[in-house]
């Protein structure tokens, strides 16, 4: 293994974790929580259901391996 | 001291204690059965290579947009946070193996002892292995500072925070002279996983564009909600985890 490829690794370990569905999932949150916010609706409440929703999602699978 | 900026010291306090705890019983487990001297020379090394990378990102961050910036460290503090508070959750209901400094000191120590040793004076195990921990861990550290440092435009007292916690932690270490196992570890990620993750929905909220009712003070309502929530999610664990058990012992017994 080179060590560009060694050392993208580690800033991926370092950064996503050992669940990329997290981090993906917090992407788009923000990403729809900026949606609303442009629109008349209320936008702060996008995100905590985000992490309740990503949390559960993380913990159920953690439990099932 | 306003409520965010008392926020952010003991977010950062908090998180650097755990991550020093850890690199604390690393160093330990390779001072105590190699070298001293190589082994601190390998935390010097480290130390100096974290110092340059703060150094070099700081100014980078508090530099960007405050918008930009919010979306940013927002984001990577909710992907840090509920991996943190996942792991907590599970450990707290029994679901993972609980932290045990003890137990990692030893099994250090073990590989230490393990390891071939060359001539000389210097021993590049022991520094390689200090280096290695106190880097990783501090790399937690250094990530935690800036990103709560730059967002507040605090980078000063993130680091201040910071510094007290590792002297704490140093001190109490070479006081004991033994690795902190009775530090409540466990318990201490469980509560930075709830800060990161609760700062983490506020200012990437906030970046994003949405306003928070109450502004600062919504975060006085996201913090104890996380927290409650994270409780109830582990007594329902434990409570199906002990159903589990108890099913699996009348299988057995019948």
């Amino acid at each position: 293994m080179t060590q560009l490829k060694r050392a993208a690794l580690a800033v991926w370990d370092f950064v996503v974790g050992d669940d990329w569905r997290v981090a993906i999932g917090v992407a788009v949150a923000i990403a729809v929580t900026g949606l609303v916010a442009d629109s008349t609706v209320a936008a702060w409440w996008v995100l905590p259901v985000a992490v309740v929703l990503l949390l559960t999602d993380s913990l159920r699978r953690a439990i099932r391996r | 001291m306003s409520g965010q900026q008392f926020g952010l010291a003991l977010a950062v306090f908090l998180a650097c204690s755990v991550e020093a705890v850890e690199a604390l019983t690393i160093v330990l487990a390779v001072g105590a059965t190699r070298s001293w001297s190589s082994a601190l020379w390998g935390v010097g090394a480290a130390t100096a290579a974290l110092a340059a990378i703060v150094a070099a990102l700081g100014p980078a961050l508090t530099a960007l947009p405050i918008g930009v910036l919010r979306v940013a460290v927002g984001g990577l503090l909710l992907v840090f946070g509920l991996q943190w508070l996942r792991k907590a959750i599970l450990r707290a209901s029994g679901l993972k193996a609980v932290h045990d400094e003890d137990a990692i000191f030893a099994e250090e120590a073990e590989a230490a002892r393990a390891a071939a040793r060359a001539a000389g004076a210097f021993d590049g195990y022991s520094f390689t292995i200090a280096f290695k921990g106190v880097l990783l861990e501090g790399l937690e550290v250094a990530f935690i500072v800036l990103t709560f440092g730059a967002n507040q435009h605090d980078v000063g007292l993130a680091a201040a925070a910071a510094a007290v916690a590792i002297a704490v932690v140093v001190l109490a270490g070479v006081a004991a002279r033994a690795p902190l196992a009775r530090v409540p570890e466990n318990n201490l990620k469980f509560v930075v996983g709830i800060m990161l993750t609760s700062f983490g929905t506020f200012w990437g909220g906030e970046g994003a564009g949405a306003h928070w009712p109450g502004g600062d003070a919504a975060l006085l309502a996201i913090i104890p909600g996380l927290a409650v929530l994270s409780l109830a999610t582990v007594a329902l664990l434990r409570r199906a985890a002990d159903a589990d058990r108890a099913a699996i012992g009348e299988s057995v017994g019948a």
